[in-house]
């Protein structure tokens, strides 16, 4: 006798490989994303336009301006008179416009040497972007403030992502939502077309354990997020240069766990929506939004508002990019997140154990 | 000698204070086409379920293929064959994957898959179309397919929800040809309709009314008894006097 497991993940196997769109799309997304975070869109800023305004182009100008057009982050304008400041920042042909003071070389030494005096240098920046213009400012900042010979009394060193490559701040917050979107909307949405299109009945009639009908489900789309998994993780490392130095093993095994935990969240939604448009909604309004906006994937969860940072505790994808972006930046091994690690496993437990649950008590 | 294949004696079932189905008895035998009647929410959905192993009645009891349908619901579901009125095979399947997955759900060897799906796609004429998608058939050859794979595991009962639903006259004629052959092999047809036409090729009809069988017998004695020319009327006769809205 065949087991009737197999003919089931046969079946969903050969649902999803018909359904090539589909597939290339789940194949082709966490590339895109990759892609997409890693290299177009970065918080770090490039190539900002920055005009000078110099009454005196005196040596110690010169020094600083050259400073500037050499650095990568920044374009040099040209010289430009302070009336044309204005139209500059309006037209776009600057972000960013450096006032020198008069008497700007004596004024520097006089700060160097510690003598108190008006500031010597101004910066007037195009602040409608406000990403954009505070990192521009702050490296202006640090460029200036060397020519100005002054002594910082702080020296600041950044560590695990020296570069401050945001890439490797992107790559586990791809993580957790490409696992979500795979694991839990795909699901979902497949159990969801069943019961739309009546199949689920006749299965439901059939001897089949609708426990079984519901794993060999998850099994085609647990193997796909494996391979995503890998694509991720060998992108991350040998296109974008993430270190991963806290082992490939920890990741993996933390990822494998999260993939379960995007699995039963499915199931749950299979259970509350009864379309497949609501499934959809549900997954986009339940799992996409919090994961987007309380994960810390693209906010930092301490700026949070007090009440957002405490429903964040709830998001699973809070946990599970925390831990691995420790573990791929920083380079911990897997037992230095174990708290991470734990409460993963928990919210897994309980999510299999509630949407078993309420599955079973709809087919009463 | 005849060998009665489900048997029902005072079945119930409340949601709650609302008794969908109150008390209904009656025995099908072997090789009847059993047409079971009733407006929406007359309680028809709620009983078959009941037979089908899907829901546990409140009180009474019964057998369906010579298992208990309180205590061997999964007995019961390896013994039957089910079709719904919504189609109930994958589109995205062809007609030999749907064949084998179903005969694989219902424990059928490699060998007997083989030989079975072989015999059957013989008798509907398509052998040639083994390999076509089922999304890409006529709906009446997908209906005549499903009743196929319903019965290949050569089930004793097959429960039919609306078969024809949707489907035009001539289709329909071709699939009642199928559940006679059926019939005639000894499979016990147990079947939903609205269509009451249909009635009338069925051996015995019984028509539910709020939750209760009204009446029940041959077509032909059903008529006389409540002096109609038609099922149809029989049918409304009995549907006027519910309580129950749609």
């Amino acid at each position: 006798m065949r087991g009737n497991f197999l003919s089931f993940v046969k079946k969903e196997s050969l649902h999803i490989l018909r359904d090539r769109r589909t597939m290339l799309v789940v194949m082709l997304i966490p590339v895109v994303l990759m892609i997409l975070f890693g290299f177009a869109i970065s918080t770090e800023v490039n190539n900002v336009n920055v005009a000078v305004v110099a009454p005196e182009r005196t040596d110690g100008v010169r020094d600083a301006v050259e400073r500037l057009a050499v650095n990568d982050y920044f374009t040099f304008k040209g010289y430009i008179e302070s009336d044309e400041i204005d139209e500059y920042l309006r037209s776009g042909k600057a972000t960013a416009v450096v006032v020198f003071a008069t008497d700007y070389d004596r004024r520097a030494t006089q700060a160097a040497a510690g003598i108190p005096t008006k500031p010597i240098i101004q910066v007037v920046v195009d602040a409608s972007n406000v990403n954009t213009a505070g990192s521009a400012t702050a490296y202006l900042q640090n460029i200036l403030l060397g020519t100005a010979s002054q002594q910082s009394m702080f020296e600041t060193r950044m560590l695990f992502n020296p570069q401050m490559k945001s890439a490797y701040n992107f790559v586990p917050g791809i993580m957790g939502l490409i696992f979500i979107l795979v694991c839990a909307m795909m699901t979902s949405v497949s159990i969801v077309r069943e019961k739309e299109v009546g199949t689920m009945e006749v299965l439901l009639v059939s001897p089949v354990r609708p426990f079984k009908i519901i794993f060999a489900k998850m099994i085609p789309y647990f193997v796909i997020s494996c391979i995503v998994l890998v694509t991720i993780l060998l992108l991350a490392r040998y296109l974008l240069g993430v270190p991963m130095s806290g082992g490939v093993g920890g990741i993996f095994s933390l990822s494998l766990l999260y993939l379960v935990l995007s699995l039963a969240l499915g199931l749950l939604v299979s259970t509350i929506a009864s379309t497949q448009v609501a499934a959809l909604l549900v997954s986009a309004m339940v799992m996409m939004m919090p994961i987007l906006m309380l994960s810390g994937m693209l906010f930092p969860i301490e700026n949070l508002p007090k009440f957002f940072e405490v429903v964040s505790n709830i998001v699973p994808a809070r946990w599970y990019i925390d831990a691995i972006r420790k573990m791929m930046i920083q380079g911990l091994p897997i037992v230095a997140v174990w708290k991470n690690c734990v409460i993963l496993l928990g919210m897994t437990v309980v999510l299999l154990g509630v949407s078993l649950k309420k599955f079973n008590d709809r087919l009463e | 000698m005849s060998e009665v294949v489900i048997s029902v004696r005072e079945l119930t079932k409340c949601f709650g204070d609302f008794t969908a189905v109150d008390r209904i008895s009656f025995d099908v035998e072997r090789g009847e086409i059993f047409g079971f009647l009733g407006a929406n929410g007359a309680g028809k959905t709620t009983a078959m379920r009941m037979l089908c192993g899907l829901s546990f009645p409140t009180s009474g009891s019964g057998t369906v293929a010579g298992y208990d349908i309180m205590h061997q619901g999964e007995e019961i579901k390896r013994h039957i064959g089910y079709m719904s009125q919504r189609f109930s095979l994958y589109n995205d399947l062809t007609v030999w994957e749907n064949i084998d997955l179903f005969a694989g759900i219902y424990g059928l060897s490699k060998s007997e898959t083989k030989q079975r799906a072989t015999e059957l796609l013989e008798r509907l004429n398509f052998a040639s179309e083994r390999n076509t998608l089922v999304g890409s058939l006529p709906l009446g050859w997908k209906q005549k397919l499903s009743f196929a794979i319903a019965t290949i595991h050569r089930p004793k009962v097959v429960f039919l929800d609306e078969p024809t639903g949707g489907v035009d006259p001539m289709t329909r004629r071709q699939f009642w040809e199928l559940i006679y052959e059926a019939a005639d092999r000894g499979t016990t047809i147990f079947v939903t309709t609205h269509y009451m036409d249909e009635a009338e090729y069925c051996t015995r009809v019984s028509i539910m009314v709020d939750g209760q069988v009204r009446a029940l017998d041959t077509p032909a004695r059903l008529k006389q008894q409540f002096a109609a020319e038609t099922m149809d009327e029989v049918f409304r006769t009995l549907a006027r006097g519910a309580k129950r809205g749609e």
